[in-house]
């Protein structure tokens, strides 16, 4: 991050760039706040969870959704983008995924909500596609050596959600329940559950 | 010939700094640079591709240096520089 000086400098430019738009006609005052209020509104983890609640709990719905996450989520009203393609990858036994997107910073943001700062770090997508055993340990996620791990690189088309394994335990519980199991980084791939 | 932006595989970033997780702003001009974007964008001053080949297309070293946010105003002061919306150095100091 920059240090508090070129952050004021910047802070600045971007008052002065509003400023100007709003003069010329191309902004009107509040058109800001409500973009950014209506992208933090719109993108959770908890769209995500809901998700794999229901995949957990309906096997036809499971079916559904790694067949066409696209569609399967917007059975649920968890609308992607209609530009893009969703892709959901599911975690077994020997077998765990994890997204990154190598170019920039696409990421299913409707379904996991604002990314961490370390997703578009350059140390997490320059890394995570050459040695992701190293990676995951330093997310203090331990794989066994026999655990195979795909890496799904984002592009401006697809984008990718991690199906996590359904904990052991859980047989009792509601959709509701479960939902609230799931983490924005099991989500991502750096964490199981 | 890759840009800049195509780090998949190199060497030498370090360690990810999992701690810098929550917020999805660190500063409250980084979120208004991302309602900028996405408010030029409605209105059909730039699209996406040419937001993200903007980015894409900065000088290595700059950016490099600069952090997420930072690409996204240098981004939007190129496209806007390059449509004639603003002139060249208008935001300077």
């Amino acid at each position: 991050m920059s240090g508090d000086h070129s952050d004021a400098t910047i802070a600045r430019r971007v008052r002065r760039l509003e400023t100007l738009l709003e003069e010329k006609g191309l902004l009107t005052g509040g058109e800001l706040d409500e973009a950014i209020d209506s992208f933090l509104a719109g993108a959770s983890p908890a769209n995500g969870a809901r998700v794999v609640a229901r995949a957990w709990t309906d096997a036809a719905f499971r079916s559904r959704l790694l067949a066409d996450g696209t569609a399967a989520v917007r059975e649920l009203g968890s609308m992607e983008g209609s530009y893009q393609r969703l892709r959901v990858v599911e975690n077994t036994a020997t077998t765990h995924n994890v997204i990154v997107c190598t170019l920039c910073s696409c990421y299913p943001l409707r379904l996991l909500g604002p990314s961490p700062s370390w997703y578009k770090s350059e140390a997490y997508r320059s890394r995570v596609v050459r040695e992701p055993r190293a990676v995951l340990a330093e997310f203090g996620l331990e794989l066994p050596p026999g655990t195979r791990i795909t890496v799904w690189d984002s592009s401006a088309e697809t984008r990718y959600m991690v199906l996590p394994r359904r904990p052991d335990g859980t047989e009792g519980m509601s959709e509701e329940e479960l939902a609230g199991l799931v983490t924005r980084n099991a989500l991502i791939g750096t964490a199981v559950l | 010939m890759a840009r800049i932006n195509d780090v998949g595989g190199v060497e030498g970033f370090g360690p990810v700094d999992t701690a810098d997780d929550s917020e999805p702003f660190h500063a409250d001009w980084e979120a208004r640079v991302f309602g900028l974007m996405n408010a030029l964008r409605a209105q059909g001053i730039f699209n996406l591709n040419e937001f993200r080949d903007a980015i894409e297309s900065m000088p290595p070293g700059e950016y490099l240096a600069a952090s997420y946010y930072e690409r996204w105003f240098a981004a939007i002061r190129t496209l806007l520089e390059r449509k004639g919306v603003i002139e060249p150095g208008e935001l300077d100091d």
